[in-house]
């Protein structure tokens, strides 16, 4: 029998895309998923399922998208992770689920989440309710610090057990990365986001915007005045990097989240939206991961030439494949081998250009990547007018320094036991970002829904159940 | 006490319960925001923004009342935002007001006998006048008596002055045209006061625009006067997140919104302080864009 080729999603023309903020990739309708689904082999030991951080039962969900059940499917995804429109669309499957997928070994995988994707797009556009009903409040609070994909998570699954859930979230608008952080080509805000967050207030979770733990109140004011009985922390990584070289502080010079959150929080992508933004002409974002891809192609719909300036090839690049695919198609110029050493500036303290000195790769380090070296005597200019810094971020320290007993590594990553999210203080648990400093949406939901179980057994070992 | 408002998925409105004008383009409003109230501390600011279109606005708070759970603030029209926010009126709303933000002043966690030994002068150039207020009152709540300098371009913009009387020990005027008080820049004042009393200050505490900040902390510094300045740089989130309130102080790198704002005088890079403020002005970034738009460029990508 012959084999049935993946089946290619539909996307934007990449010349048209470059210069609009509509979604790239269209995703699979329904006759499109049914015959991507055919293609599972429904494996006895699904290497998939093993590979995905949430262990969705992914044979599961696909065979229903065969039968064209696609409640069910949702129904199944639904055990195990309440975000399958966005980890549809932000997961790096190639190196989880679809990584293991046995037809990956001599030809393609199963396109598990462009049908992840179908399914939660589905449900939505159904107006499919998947709440449970007949939860019996138990009448006890739980706190979250952090409306992001482990905040989101862990206060839905506390929700459906009953508690009594409170978000807290630094920012005017809960989503956290998914809001602020990945743009709107690639996770539209107002619908896929915004029923996600839906969703977990139909549960019954309340979320207050505008408080910063730790400043506005305490952890140890929730739990002494407010009456919380044990609290999640999931606040993110929100520090910026840079690189510390000469010029830094020049005006032009922008950290990717700065970039990002003016255009994707603020939406200064919009004429009638009133934060300003900055694009020069021609644009230099250092790094190669996917936020970087994010700066760059969002750089480049505002009218930028657009180069990415990255100290390995692109081979080596932590961001996702499909990323780094999108972003070339769209007319973003790779500069491989090559880092920064200082930003140059004009008379006027604005940039005019980076200098770069020329790597080679070298013996592989620890990340099991090869080290790259500076290749003496290389240096070069590149004419620019702005620079995003795109260099990873790290968790913000507030927390840990205003709670007393609650330890951070010297990294500000928040120690906590990984089966439980149990930090170093009873009653708080934390995860995600603040605990593994950046890493994936859906790690951090994982992560979330792990803690959330932990809540509970502590509850309970409270009452002496 | 007013208990906390819960919404499900709807935010709390932050109430304008009073409003007065202080002087032709500033004017002062009391909001209600109790948790802000409840934790604010001298020194600290907040973040407004006024409805879902509008900007992310860093104000410094000028008072607070933990009992009212309102937050008093003082605007000055400087721009777009501040002119619409000039135009709201008691019983408006407010979209978003975050804080208590940044590091509260540095005096709050000094001993008290090491601060009621120094002898203290505030330095307030315009609207810096009203985050020197909280402070200025603090230290009349334990007992100490600082002096306060404050300095606007003529007599109709100096704001606050009878307030700061009641909880100031020497209060000194001056203004640019010397319609009222000391004519001259506030630095000259100071420098005056000096020459005249003979005796010196042991700490100043600097607050108003960069520009006023920068030759007051060159004059102390020659004086060998402590100074600490309070910076209001350009923010976006103003919790650490963005970066765009680097500052460069002592050869270092900081965030004004989570390691500020106050900082040593004596260690602030102005120049650079002051050429960052410009980011956003002129026909850079968004607005050349929307120009280039109206005027059907062909670079225009915008994206319609």
């Amino acid at each position: 029998m012959a084999r049935i080729p993946r089946v290619p999603v539909r996307e934007q023309n990449p010349t048209v895309r470059a210069s609009n903020f509509e979604e790239v990739c269209f995703g699979y309708n329904q006759e499109e998923a049914m015959l991507e689904a055919s293609r599972c082999l429904n494996c006895k030991k699904p290497g998939c399922v093993s590979a995905c951080p949430v262990n969705i039962n992914i044979p599961g969900f696909i065979m229903h998208i065969r039968e064209g059940e696609f409640e069910q499917a949702a129904r199944v995804i639904a055990l195990d992770s309440s975000l399958p429109a966005v980890c549809g669309r932000v997961c790096p499957q190639e190196d989880q689920c679809e990584g293991k997928c046995i037809l990956g070994v001599k030809g393609e995988s199963v396109a598990i989440g462009k049908l992840e994707r179908f399914v939660g797009d589905w449900t939505r556009e159904n107006g499919i309710d998947l709440t449970p009903s007949g939860i019996v409040p138990k009448g006890i609070k739980m706190a979250v610090v952090g409306a992001g994909p482990s905040g989101l998570a862990c206060a839905g699954d506390l929700a459906k057990m009953g508690y009594d859930v409170t978000i807290f979230e630094a920012l005017h608008k809960p989503g956290g990365v998914l809001e602020y952080g990945i743009p709107e080509f690639r996770l539209p805000k107002e619908s896929v986001v915004r029923t996600e967050i839906n969703n977990v207030v139909k549960l019954g979770v309340k979320i207050e915007t505008n408080v910063i733990i730790g400043r506005t109140v305490t952890i140890d004011e929730l739990f002494d005045k407010e009456g919380f009985k044990a609290v999640f922390v999931g606040s993110g990584a929100g520090l910026p990097k840079f690189m510390g070289i000469p010029g830094e502080n020049l005006n032009g010079v922008f950290s990717a989240n700065e970039f990002l959150t003016r255009n994707n929080l603020m939406k200064a992508f919009r004429q009638e939206y009133e934060t300003p933004i900055f694009v020069g002409k021609k644009v230099a974002v250092v790094g190669g991961g996917n936020v970087a891809m994010d700066a760059a192609r969002t750089a480049l719909r505002l009218g930028a030439e657009v180069h990415i300036v990255y100290r390995r090839t692109m081979k080596e690049m932590p961001a996702r494949v499909e990323e780094v695919h999108h972003a070339h198609e769209e007319g973003i110029i790779f500069d491989e081998l090559c880092n920064p050493t200082s930003i140059l500036g004009d008379e006027k303290g604005w940039v005019r250009g980076i200098r770069c000195i020329r790597m080679v790769l070298g013996e592989p380090d620890a990340s099991g990547r090869c080290r790259p070296v500076e290749l003496p005597g290389s240096e070069f200019e590149i004419e620019v007018d702005t620079v995003i810094m795109s260099l990873g971020t790290s968790p913000n320290p507030l927390i840990s320094r205003t709670t007393p007993g609650l330890e951070a590594n010297p990294r500000q990553c928040l120690i906590v036991e990984e089966e439980t999210g149990q930090t170093t203080r009873k009653g708080i648990f934390a995860g995600g970002d603040a605990v593994t400093g950046a890493a994936t949406v859906i790690l951090a939901m994982g992560a979330g829904r792990k803690a959330a179980r932990a809540m509970d057994l502590y509850i309970r070992g409270l009452a002496g159940e | 006490m007013i208990s906390w408002r819960f919404y499900v998925n709807i935010f709390i409105m932050y109430k304008i319960l009073t409003k007065d004008i202080l002087a032709p383009g500033i004017f002062r409003m009391d909001i209600l925001a109790p948790r802000v109230a409840a934790s604010a501390k001298p020194g600290q600011f907040v973040i407004v923004r006024m409805d879902e279109k509008g900007e992310r606005i860093p104000l410094t708070i000028c008072d607070y009342d933990v009992e009212k759970g309102s937050v008093t603030i003082v605007v000055q029209v400087i721009g777009g935002s501040t002119l619409k926010m000039s135009q709201l009126e008691p019983g408006d709303t407010l979209a978003d007001f975050v804080g208590p933000l940044g590091q509260p002043s540095e005096m709050l966690s000094e001993k008290f006998e090491d601060l009621a030994a120094k002898k203290i002068i505030f330095l307030a150039g315009g609207l810096g006048t009203a985050p020197v207020y909280p402070q200025v009152k603090w230290l009349h709540h334990q007992g100490i008596k600082a002096d306060v300098m404050i300095a606007a371009k003529s007599s109709g913009l100096l704001i606050m002055v009878e307030e700061m009387k009641k909880v100031a020990g020497n209060v000194y005027i001056a203004t640019d045209d010397g319609s009222e008080g000391f004519h001259g820049m506030i630095t000259d004042c100071l420098q005056n006061l000096i020459d005249r009393q003979g005796g010196s200050y042991d700490l100043a505490i600097v607050i108003g625009p960069m520009i006023m900040m920068k030759f007051a902390a060159l004059l102390t510094q020659k004086l060998s006067i402590p100074t600490i300045v309070s910076l209001n740089t350009l923010m976006v989130d103003g919790t650490g997140m963005c970066g765009a309130c680097r500052v460069t102080v002592g050869g270092k790198t900081k965030f004004a919104c989570v390691d500020g704002p106050e900082f040593d005088g004596a260690l602030v890079d102005f120049d650079e302080a002051l050429r960052r403020q410009t980011m956003y002005k002129g026909y850079e970034g968004k607005k050349l864009y929307e120009e280039q738009c109206a005027l059907g460029i062909e670079t225009c990508k915008c994206p319609k």
